[in-house]
């Protein structure tokens, strides 16, 4: 990624509440950096999913949400991340469809669709950080 | 700690005597933080009837809290947190009413011309009365805990109202984040509406929800499998633009579930299906 970035705000992930204060974080950024309503709505629900992930199988951590600004455009970056046990095979992992847990098995790949960048930094026992961001059109 | 025999029947003594003076300057010091949202008068009804089981606890001769004679004292502790919690005071105000009685005591023996023997039953009621601080504290937090499992479980209830729109169409608007508890009562509600009614429709509207997210998906589908068991048929409202292309991308599949833009959308389609159906089964008849 490059460009400026803007100072980050994280907040931790510990509770179902907290996945609600982070997709509200995600939301005033993404209105922030003027992102369209589908934009806005489309990395809010990006957010939405790595959070619970990060809380869910990573047993909690913290997004640290910005904006970031490449000379042209402004947008928002969001970094998920946790110390849980990672995930041994990425490939099965952003399947559509596979879950670990009895969701839907959609949220990680999902998410990734729905970003415009995401890079993700994964160790087995070491943990997992994911990396989005969603620019304004 | 306990306190010894004698200096349980000497505080018992002294709250006896002094009784008048005791409760007076206890009233006081208790109402003082309280800064008028308790009123002197009320404050000292309750520090009296604390004084006044106190007292009898002590002509039992009980040495502690756990003590069989102080029941009727806990109990009293215990309703007056209650009563605290409930109009909204706090923890620590709640236990300096009681922490209070230790001031007003020292107001009343001259510790210092007692000399040591006086400073020693001091310092063991200042104990004892401890004890009764940190047991108002404890009973505190459990009727705060109480008072916001109450408060959640009506907010559930309130904000999933399920409503009958027509002559066999049930509705459930569903308003702010649906997580896993509020997804289960909107199920069981919806469930039992079909039931009570009898309707062979419902719809489910997510106008209010701002994030469809997997989910909330999820309880949805479950829902609407739940409701196909008892043979009604659910219909999906409400899915804005920004909405639908998320769904979409997310890969999230309603399948053969019928979805509408709009609460009239859905409402209309369910009117014309029962119509539909209502002529077939004439045909047949
Ligand atoms: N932060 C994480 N730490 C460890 N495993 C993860 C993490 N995020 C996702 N996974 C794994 O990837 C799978 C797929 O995730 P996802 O697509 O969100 O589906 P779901 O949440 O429905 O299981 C999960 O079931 C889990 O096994
Ligand atoms: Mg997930």
């Amino acid at each position: 990624m490059t460009g400026a970035e803007g100072e980050a705000q994280v907040q931790a992930i510990g509770s179902d509440e907290d996945v609600v204060r982070v997709r509200q974080l995600v939301r005033t950024v993404a209105v922030a950096a003027k992102l369209s309503l589908v934009d806005q709505t489309k990395v809010v629900t990006a957010a939405s999913e790595l959070a619970r992930n990060t809380l869910v199988y990573g047993g909690g951590g913290q997004a640290a949400v910005s904006t970031v600004d490449n000379g042209q455009r402004r947008g928002v970056r969001v970094v998920f991340s946790d110390s849980g046990p990672g995930i041994a095979d990425l490939d099965l992992a952003l399947t559509d469809g596979y879950t670990s847990g009895g969701g839907l098995g959609l949220g990680l790949s999902g998410a990734r669709r729905l970003c415009d960048e995401f890079e993700l930094d994964t160790a087995v026992g070491a943990g997992t950080t994911i990396a989005v961001v969603k620019w304004a059109r | 700690m306990a306190l010894k025999a004698e200096q349980s029947e000497r505080l018992g003594k002294l709250l006896a005597e002094r009784a008048e003076k005791i409760a007076k300057r206890w009233a006081e010091i208790a109402a003082a933080p309280l800064k008028g949202r308790l009123t002197v008068a009320e404050s000292g009804r309750q520090t009296a009837e604390l004084q006044a089981q106190l007292q009898k606890a002590l002509a039992d001769g009980a040495a502690d809290l756990r003590s069989a004679q102080t029941t009727e004292l806990r109990a009293v502790l215990t309703e007056l947190s209650r009563g605290r919690a409930r109009q909204g005071f706090t923890a620590s105000e709640t236990a300096t009413s009681i922490f209070a009685l230790k001031a007003a005591l020292y107001d009343v023996v001259d510790v210092e011309k007692g000399g040591e023997s006086a400073l020693r039953d001091y310092v063991a009621w200042s104990l004892f009365i401890d004890e009764l601080g940190l047991f108002t504290f404890e009973a505190f937090a459990r009727a705060r805990e109480h008072i916001i499992t109450e408060q959640t479980e009506q907010l559930l209830e309130l904000s999933t109202p399920v409503v009958k729109l027509w002559d066999g169409v049930v509705a459930v608007p569903l308003v702010g984040t649906l997580d896993s508890a509020r997804a289960q009562v909107v199920m069981e509600r919806l469930l039992q509406a079909l039931v009570d009614t009898g309707s062979p429709y419902a719809i489910i509207d997510i106008t209010g929800v701002p994030a469809v997210d997997t989910q909330v998906a999820q309880h949805v589908l479950k829902t609407v499998m739940a409701a196909r068991l008892m043979g009604a048929e659910c219909i999906i409202s409400g899915i804005r633009p920004q909405i639908a292309q998320t769904i979409v991308t997310l890969g999230i599949e309603f399948g053969d579930i019928a979805t509408k833009a709009t609460l009239a959308d859905a409402l209309r389609h369910a009117i014309r299906r029962g119509a539909a159906a209502a002529r077939a089964a004439n045909r047949e008849a």
